[in-house]
């Protein structure tokens, strides 16, 4: 199915989902079970419909040394509301997504704008595993080995200009595909947003997969954002457009809920949120809560971006 | 207890006539008075079915099925489990002025004694399995965050209820001494409804359901006590 290629992965070579599709169906008429060819892991629902492993992608000295949460929670355990708001709703729903063919328009104050096939961008850069911790806004967290690389590699491409000071992301809002939009809990679709040196930063994921394969649909395929020492919620899913601006863009969060949310969102202990302290969190797996960090415990690499900033006021 | 359940509720007339043929009365007549064997029996059924949520939590447990985060589970589950034996408890006056079925009165110390049995367990959880017995931060949490200490509240209230529960502790309050207490039961249900409401991050769907229940079984006894005012008046 796939070619082994020194750096990258060729999409090109992926076969198409369509296809795929069909070529289960006509396993199934012949009589033999999907997970006799090994397709599958046994998970419930739509959603596993298929798992496409990446190739050539390579260690990254920035991943963490933690104990990995299980896949079966990552896939399982999600808060993707554009498919409901029960953790369990996105791999129920999401399912139905199609993320072939997907495009991820680039634009705004930059010298090359660009809409980018979905293929041509994974081509972008040598795709790398990054480990990162996952901290919730909830209270709970995770640790999953992420596949992508920096979103600096496409920042660099693009060219932004002397005016582009912050990158505003916005996620897929297609009520056809996305039973959650039917319901207003959010102003649709989903943005968030960055400043351009925090969206600069190595940390910063453009991320297309997981555990060493293309990202599950609720897990935010066919691209998203992950950005490890800020709140969950700040890495959009299902990305189309990246957008460079001179004003600090409205998220969806900021727009919903004001006093409870702000543009930075990094993760801090010391500051709780209105309704929960922020002062610990669950690791999944585990019993007895652990004390959060602050920048989730990448302060030595991101604290420099906040150097003299009340992070009590900027939250 | 209600002080607006009283004998000449609508649909009472012959409710409580007195069951002298057994074998050949209709289905109607039975429903409304059952035997005491008939009590019985829906009793330990209704016990049965209370303890499932419990049971299912258990296994559930037991054979890793509660998904990626189960004390937020067991949390949740056990709290909205309160909240609806909360609810079954005080439907039972409703339902008996409607259907003139005056025996369901006799269920509805059980269904109190569970929402306080399951209200527990969802204390527990909260000072065990998610706080691991840090009392500081658990105190910190009840001064701090509303939804706790509204919570906090409904649960010390419902204390002096579950401990006034049997019917000698009816006879030293004396009849309205005892039902004066348990009117707290109106403010504990609103609370806990509040509790959940303030706990929710963004989608309120699930409290607006149990809040609408609330407030109907309660608007049932304004209007209730209303007509039997102007009944008393006209």
């Amino acid at each position: 199915m796939l070619i082994r290629k020194p750096h990258a992965i060729c999409p090109s070579e992926i076969t198409p989902p369509d296809l795929f599709r069909r070529r289960r169906e006509w396993i199934k008429a012949a009589g033999a079970g999907a997970a006799a060819l090994g397709l599958s892991a046994g998970l419930p629902g739509a959603a596993q419909a298929q798992r496409i492993r990446l190739f050539g992608v390579r260690k990254s000295p920035l991943s963490i040394d933690e104990k990995q949460t299980p896949y079966e929670a990552v896939t399982t355990y999600n808060n993707f509301y554009e498919f409901g708001t029960d953790k369990s709703d996105p791999a129920e729903y999401a399912g139905r997504l199609k993320t072939q063919p997907w495009t991820v328009t680039v634009e705004g104050e930059i010298k090359r704008p660009k809409v980018y096939d979905i293929e041509e961008l994974m081509k972008l850069a040598p795709l790398e595993e990054r480990v990162y911790r996952m901290r919730c806004v909830e209270g709970w967290s995770m640790v999953i080995p992420w596949a992508g690389f920096s979103l600096s590699e496409l920042i660099r491409r693009v060219e932004p200009t002397a005016n582009a000071k912050y990158v505003e992301f916005t996620t897929l809002a297609d009520p056809r595909q996305m039973p959650g939009l039917r319901s207003s809990v959010l102003d649709w679709p989903y943005v968030e947003g960055l400043r351009l040196d925090e969206a600069q930063h190595p940390l910063t994921l453009l991320c297309m997969g997981v555990y060493g394969e293309m990202l599950p649909n609720q897990n935010g395929a066919p691209v998203r954002l992950v950005v490890p020492w800020k709140y969950g919620f700040k890495s959009g899913k299902s990305l189309v457009r990246i957008r460079f601006q001179e004003k600090e863009p409205q998220t969806a969060w900021m727009r919903s809920s004001p006093s409870e949310y702000g543009f930075y969102s990094n993760v801090n202990p010391e500051v709780d949120h209105p309704r929960w302290s922020q002062a610990t969190e669950r690791r999944l797996g585990e019993i007895t809560k652990r004390k959060t960090l602050m920048f989730n415990g990448y302060g030595d690499q991101v604290a420099s971006l906040y150097a003299g900033m009340d992070l009590k006021k900027f939250i | 207890m209600d002080s607006a359940t009283t004998r000449a509720g609508p649909g009472a007339p012959g409710a409580g006539a007195p069951a002298a043929t057994q074998g050949g009365r209709p289905l109607a007549a039975r429903l409304r008075a059952p035997g005491p064997a008939a009590i019985k029996a829906v009793k330990a059924v209704a016990f049965a079915l209370a303890l499932l949520p419990l049971i299912r939590l258990v296994l559930g447990f037991q054979f890793d099925r509660l998904g990626a985060n189960p004390i937020e589970l067991i949390t949740r589950s056990t709290g909205t489990w309160t909240l609806t034996f909360l609810l079954t408890t005080l439907a039972v006056t409703p339902l008996r002025q409607l259907t003139g079925c005056h025996w369901l009165l006799r269920l509805r110390r059980m269904f109190g004694l569970f929402a306080f049995f399951y209200v527990c367990l969802h204390f527990t959880t909260y000072i065990w399995l998610d706080q691991f017995f840090d009392w500081a931060a658990i105190w910190k949490d009840i001064l701090k965050r509303r939804f706790i200490w509204i919570g906090f509240a409904a649960f010390v209230m419902l204390l002096p209820l579950a401990a006034t529960s049997f019917n000698a502790a009816i006879r030293w309050l004396g009849g309205p001494g005892w039902r004066r207490l348990h009117r707290l039961v109106y403010a504990i249900a609103i609370c806990g409804v509040i509790h959940y409401w303030w706990l929710v991050k963004k989608d309120i769907t699930q409290p607006v359901i149990y809040g609408s229940v609330l407030a109907a079984l309660l608007a049932f006894r304004v209007v209730h006590a209303w007509r039997n005012r102007s009944r008393a008046q006209g």
